[in-house]
Parts: structure tokens; sequence; C-alpha cells
């Protein structure tokens, strides 16, 4: 292979008490994309940190076209062609997309005044060559997050970038969305730039990117070319061991209803009936937006519902707010960890307990501390979640400790009646073997699981019956045995085809 | 271990390290009648800051303390002037705290109104309210029975120590209580640190977010209360401003502004901070004037300090 544009040789980094990086090489190779893998707290970000100038090395070097460079700081970095788009975008909603684009670097004229004209004039040719079909006078808040990633990429393109790293860019995009970003990305390496893909998605790795570095645990695992690989063997650089089998099914006797919904519609799904039963995992799929997690919620008594009915153990219930649905025995596990899920000050035992408070009431309107402490180091012990103490403030927690906190927090309800929203997103590939094993275990218990997920290979392998939305409908409802992505897909974009009926 | 243990009592260091300045400039300032003197002044502002503390907390903010203090003082000395029993007016006036808190709380909970416009509407109402019902002056108590012992809630002395002082340490002692060891402490923490998560986590966030107005509410009349029966009168413009010295104090306090993160602890030293320095410009002569410009330096220090560490 030719010469890399882009080399970091033996990068260290250490923080207080943990060795980030460890000796770490990486490449850049002109009009490529090279993927950089690896499960959370491997060392992807603090690496990309330091290529982008937020951090400094402590030890190695970095040689950029040949001659050896010191990152000192993001502006560095910019200046050099280093471009780096966020999983949080940086966008300003109520700027319209030019003024995003130019933020801070606006064209004037001899009187300091901003040239409005060519501002606009060159996003429009940006938003041209990137194939998006709005204008570059909209406001940011009017576009969806797939638009706002490609304003984000015009500004790396305004900025001259040589090189682009999207930190798991398809975390919140539709299928739609994803397709359209991976022809901007071959379009780009068409243009001899180069790019750093991270993701979790493995599938997507095969999909866009030629080149994959590994890293585990702060130090480099390997580098290839990713024809050479199977998703097999990728996974094992990952995570240094086999897995497998990525879905130990379990199959469970079917149990009696426990859960139904009928004819249930307001402003975001309309008509939805179906099923549950004890010991069963429905799996609901759908695109972005088609109303999953709006279901979920207007279920949990979080969304207002205009019409229907749902019955709980055969007996209608009337829930109106989420402590009704607690009591009624259902919990919902959200999609959104970080914004609705937990509340990232408080500690690991304060986010666990704090549904299920009541229990550990004294009657003088004490917590019994003891008490509640006792069951949360339970849950700990139980799914394996990996923390100093029960008093970490849980925002120090990896991404799959965090979602183990807040599936512990449902538990602790004692629900009847389980709703998972993604509940593996943004968690590394041990990790999720892990969930998945714990939900195995719930549904052997007799707890019936709703899981709601964007990952095929999750919904197929973990699902005993699958509904399919689209546009707040149910258009498909599948049976295990008789799913298959295509089929889903299908329903998913609104072609009804198959309907297997619960008896 | 050390340098966290620091961290942890730094405001209680700044405490002590400030008074022991004060007490070398001024030998007065060390003595029992001043100290208690000090602690009779702080009263009120804490006994307000307390209840400011859940509020902030929640990551709300409560501007209407001022009017409501005034209002319910007024109310009270009415009442008693009127010939009600000393329990009965006070305790109307706390409930009329109470009530409205619990007006700003449903604006914001169920009006969906920011908390800083919400209560800026109650504290200019209740502003009006005052004047209107006191004709724009001083209700002033007479010398009969009921108003004696009214008056000892605010100027009478149990074992050589102010009647405030123990009300005070009673309002901090609950509140301590309060939030960290019931359930309700917990949700006050949660609803300020995520209050999508708190709704989703099954917590009726209308219900807490009324509670803490009405705390705050309740403890502005409690110190209207106060402040009426130390004077022997209820002056309708009492209060005026008194809303910044307790959010001064919280803040000062540790406490962040966004909510989910403070202390009641805290709260106390802001509030003795404020008080001795006010004390200890008396003491040393220095104009009102610049004793205001003195005490924003000071808030100023505190909250850059604190940024600093964190």
């Amino acid at each position: 292979m030719k010469q890399p544009i882009f080399e970091m040789k033996a990068i260290t980094k250490e923080f207080p008490g943990v060795k980030a990086l460890d000796h770490v090489d990486f490449k850049i190779h002109k009009g490529r994309v090279m993927a950089l893998l690896g499960e959370n707290g491997a060392g992807k970000s603090t690496l990309m940190k330091i290529l982008s100038g937020v951090y400094q090395k402590d030890d190695g070097e970095i040689i950029y076209e040949g001659k050896k460079v010191d990152i000192k700081g993001p502006k560095d970095a910019q200046e050099e062609g280093i471009s780096i788009i966020h999983q949080e975008l940086n966008l300003i909603p109520h700027l319209t997309i030019g003024e995003n684009i130019f933020l801070g670097r606006e064209p004037v004229n001899a009187f300091k005044k901003i040239d409005w004209t060519k501002l606009y004039k060159d996003s429009e040719v940006l938003l041209k060559k990137l194939k998006v079909d709005k204008s570059p006078k909209e406001l940011v808040a009017s576009l969806s997050i797939g638009e706002q990633q490609m304003v984000e990429i015009a500004k790396a393109l305004s900025l001259n970038a040589k090189i682009i790293i999207m930190d798991e860019p398809t975390d919140a995009l539709t299928k739609k969305e994803t397709e359209s970003l991976f022809h901007v990305i071959h379009e780009l390496r068409a243009q001899q730039k180069s790019i750093v893909y991270i993701s979790h998605r493995l599938e997507e790795i095969f999909q866009v990117c030629d080149d994959v570095t590994v890293l585990r645990d702060g130090k480099f695992i390997g580098e290839a070319q990713v024809k050479t690989l199977n998703e097999d063997q990728l996974i094992e650089m990952m995570v240094g061991r086999k897995l497998t089998e990525q879905f130990p099914s379990v199959v469970v006797e079917k149990g009696d209803v426990a859960l139904e919904v009928k004819n249930l519609s307001n402003e975001y799904v309309k008509d939805i009936s179906f099923l549950l039963r004890k010991g069963e995992i429905l799996g609901i799929s759908g695109l972005m937006g088609s109303g999953r997690t709006e279901l979920a919620k207007s279920i949990y008594g979080a969304l207002r519902k205009d019409s229907g009915k749902v019955y709980i153990d055969g007996k209608e219930v009337n829930i109106k707010s989420t402590q009704n649905a607690l009591k009624e025995g259902i919990a919902y596990v959200s999609e959104d960890r970080k914004g609705q899920g937990l509340i990232l000050g408080l500690s690991v035992k304060e986010n666990m307990s704090i549904s299920s408070l009541k229990d550990f009431e004294s009657p003088i309107f004490k917590i019994n501390r003891t008490k509640e402490k006792k069951a949360v180091k339970n849950y700990i012990a139980q799914m394996a979640i990996k923390t100093p103490t029960e008093r970490q403030k849980i925002k120090n927690l990896s991404g799959g400790n965090q979602q183990k906190v807040s599936i512990a927090k449902g538990l602790m309800t004692n629900p009847k009646i389980l709703i998972l929203d993604e509940p593996t997103r943004g968690v590394d590939v041990g990790a999720k073997k892990e969930i998945y094993d714990l939900i195995n275990k719930f549904k052997q218990t007799g707890m019936s699981i709703i899981m709601i997920s964007s990952e095929m290979p999750e919904i197929l392998g973990m699902s005993d019956r699958i509904l399919v939305m689209h546009q707040g409908r149910i258009t498909g409802e599948l049976d295990r045995t008789d799913a298959s992505q295509e089929k889903i897909m299908k329903c998913a974009v609104g072609i009804k085809e198959v309907s297997y009926k619960d008896e | 271990m050390n340098k966290k243990l620091l961290m942890k009592f730094k405001s209680i260091i700044g405490l002590i390290v400030f008074s022991l300045i004060v007490s070398v400039l001024s030998p007065r300032f060390l003595t029992v009648s001043n100290i208690l003197n000090v602690l009779r002044q702080t009263s009120i502002n804490s006994i307000i800051a307390a209840g400011m503390t859940f509020v902030i907390l929640t990551g709300g903010i409560d501007l209407s303390v001022g009017s409501t203090l005034a209002f319910c003082g007024a109310v009270c000395a009415y009442f008693i002037s009127a010939g009600m029993s000393v329990f009965l007016a006070v305790t109307i006036a706390l409930a009329i705290g109470a009530l409205v808190g619990l007006f700003s709380g449903i604006i914001i909970s169920k009006g969906k109104v920011q908390p800083f416009i919400a209560t800026l509407v109650t504290m200019t109402v209740l502003r009006g309210a005052t004047l209107v019902f006191t004709n724009g002056k001083p209700i002033t108590l007479g010398s009969d029975k009921a108003s004696e012992v009214f008056s000892k809630i605010g100027a009478g002395y149990f074992l050589g120590i102010p009647i405030p002082v123990y009300l005070m340490v009673l309002v901090f002692m609950i509140a301590y209580y309060v939030l960290t060891q019931t359930r309700i402490g917990r949700y006050v923490y949660a609803l300020g640190g995520n209050e999508e998560a708190s709704k989703l986590s099954g917590l009726n966030v209308s219900k807490i977010k009324l509670s803490v107005y009405a705390i705050s509410g309740m403890l502005a009349a409690l110190a209207g209360v106060v402040i009426t029966a130390r004077l022997s009168s209820a002056n309708p413009n009492a209060g005026a401003g008194y809303e910044l010295d307790a959010i001064a104090a919280v803040v000062l306090g540790g406490t962040s502004l966004a909510g989910g993160a403070g202390s009641i602890l805290g709260t106390i030293i802001g509030a003795l901070i404020i008080g001795i320095l006010s004390n200890a410009l008396n003491l040393l002569d220095v104009s009102s004037y610049y004793q205001m410009i003195a005490k924003g330096a000071v808030i100023l220090i505190a909250v850059l300090a604190d940024r600093k560490e964190k």
C-alpha cells in the first residue's frame, strides 16, 4: 500500500490512574475510508481527540504528508485540514444553514459588513455537491438529523478538510438518510478526501470502509483491509474472545395474555391493537419516526391517549401517568439513556432506586438507606454492573453499564411488563451479549417484554414475534420462524405483506 | 482524600478565615452579644434562603419571596390588631404563604410558564395587593396582650438566645432532614437533574414543583411573621430585594442555579457569610453605600472560586 497521508506512531496518553492509549499506531490513507473500531473505553475517542487537537499526546509522533507535526489545539487541526463531525451535532438551530456553515468565518466586504450574497452562494454550491435539496436560507431547526449532518459535512468541506472524522454518524439516522450519507462518503472518497469512520455497527463497516483499525483497552490490536475479514473475525479482534452465539434463543412455553392493547390512537399512533403473552419477547421494528417510541410512551402513560383500551391480565386499566403505569406493573426503559433515562448528576444507587423509592420508605417518611443499598448492590451483582461502588456518579460509567442501571431501575419496580426501547444502542459488543442474556433471563421468569429496536439482527434474533410499524400504524406482524430482514423492511416502508395472527 | 475533604469544607473554611480577619480588625466582633446579633440578623434571610434552596435545586427560581413576606406580615399584623389569637393569626399567615407558592407552582407546572416569569408575576401582584390591603401605610401593633406575646417571636429571648435564631435552626434541621433523608428530597434533586428522566421514572413532576414553591412561600411567610413581630409593625414595603439576598446565599453555598446539585448546609454558610459581612462592615463604620459594593465583590469572588475548582 502507498504511504499514508497521516500517520500516528506509538501514541501514548495517560490520565490520572488510567493509561487511555498505550503505544497506539493509526494510519489514514488518501482517498480511503478507515474504520476505527473498539468497544466503549477502548480509546477511540481519546485517539480522535488527540488527532483533532483537543488532547495533547504524552508520547509518540504524528506524521502528516511526510512531515512531523504537532497539533497543539483544535485550531491547529482545523488549519491542517482535519475536521471532526461529532456524534452530538454542533449546529445552532435558530440560524440558517448558510450562517451555520460559515459561522465565525463569514465573508465580509471592505466595510466589514457580512457579504450575504457570497455566503449563500457558496453555501449553495456546497449543498449541491452533497446533493442536499435545501435552500441555504432555511433554518437548521427545520432540518432532520440526517440533513443537519450534511450541513456539518458541508462545513468541513468549506474548511477545505482533507481528513474528515465521523463519530457514530448513523446513530440517529433513518435508513434512507444512512444511504445518502454512504453515498456522500463514496463521493468524498472519489474526491481524494480521507475519512475516519467510527461506528458500533459492523455491517456498516463492511458497506463503506476500505480499511479498519481495531483498538482494545487502549492498545493497538491490528490494521487490515476490510475485504480480507469477516464479521466474526472483526468481533474477535474487538473483544479478544470468540462470541459463539450472539443471540442464544430461549424457548419458553407460551403463557396467558399479559397485555392487550385495543385500537389505541393518539397524535402519534393510529389504531394500534396487539397482544403480549407471559414469557414472550415482542419485537417492535420500524424506521425512525414510525411511532415505535411514541407507542411505548403512550402505553406507559407518558403520552396522552385519545382513544383505545388497554387490558392487563384481562382487566381493563386506565393509565394516565407514568406513576399509574408503574403501579399496574409496566416499566419503560428509554432509548435516550442520557437525555431521558438517567439523571447524570446522581449516583448509581440514586438512579437505580428512583422509581421504587416508596418501597424503602419508613413510617416517618425516611428512606431506609441500608435496605436501599442492599437492593441496589444485589442488582449490581446480578447484572454484573461494573462500578467501583454504588455511590459512583452514573455519568462516570460506560454506556453498557449505564444501560444496565437503566434496566435495573425498571426491574426494581417488579414489573410484569418490561418495555425496552433500543436496549443496546451505543453499547459495545461484549455488553450487548450480556444484555441479551439478561433479557432472556427475564423472559424465563415469565416476564413479558416489548423490545423496540432498529437493529435487524437483534430484532430477528431475540423476538418471539415481531410487529412492524410504519407512519404510526402496525403494518406487519411476523412470527419468529417466518420473519426475515426483507419481510420486515417491506412492512417498514409501508408495503403490507405478511400478517401472522396470534391464534 | 485530603484534598477532597478540603473541597467539601472549603466554604466552612472560608467562613472561618473570613471571621478571623474580621475579629482582628474589630475586637467587638467576637463578643457573645455581637455573634447573637449576627445570628438574629441572618435569621430572616436564612429562613427565606432555606425555601429558596428547594426551588433552586429543582432548577427553578422564586422571585416572589419578598412580596410574600410583606403580604403575610401585614395579614398577620392585621388579624392580631383585630383581636385574633397569635397562634391562629400566624397559622393563617403561613397558610397564605403556602397558597401563594402553590399559585406560582400551578402557573409553572400547569401553565408551562418559566419560573422566572411566573414568580415575577406573583411578586408584582402581591406587592400591589399588600399596598391595597394596608392602604400603603404600616400596620402598627398596639400594646395589648396578644401584641406583646406576638412581638416575642421576633424580639424575645430564650436562655439568652433570640427566638428567631431557634426558628432558623429548626427550619434548617427540618429542611436538612427532608432533603437528605426523605423521598421528596431525592425527587427534588432528580427533577433538577433531568426533568424528562424524572417523569419517565414515574415521578409526579407537577406535584414536586407545587411542593417546592409552597415550601418557599410558607418560609417567606414565616420570615414575614418574624420581621413583623420584631418591629411590632408591618411595613407594606418590607422585604423588597430580599429575594436577591436569598438567591445570593443559596449560590454562595454552592448550589447550582441549573438545579440538581447543592445542599442546605451550603445555604446556611452562604447566609452566614452575607450576615457577617454586613455586620463586619457596620462595626468598621463603612458607609452603607460602600457596603453594597463590598457585598457584590464578595459574591463574585466566592462564585469564581467555586467555578475554578469545578
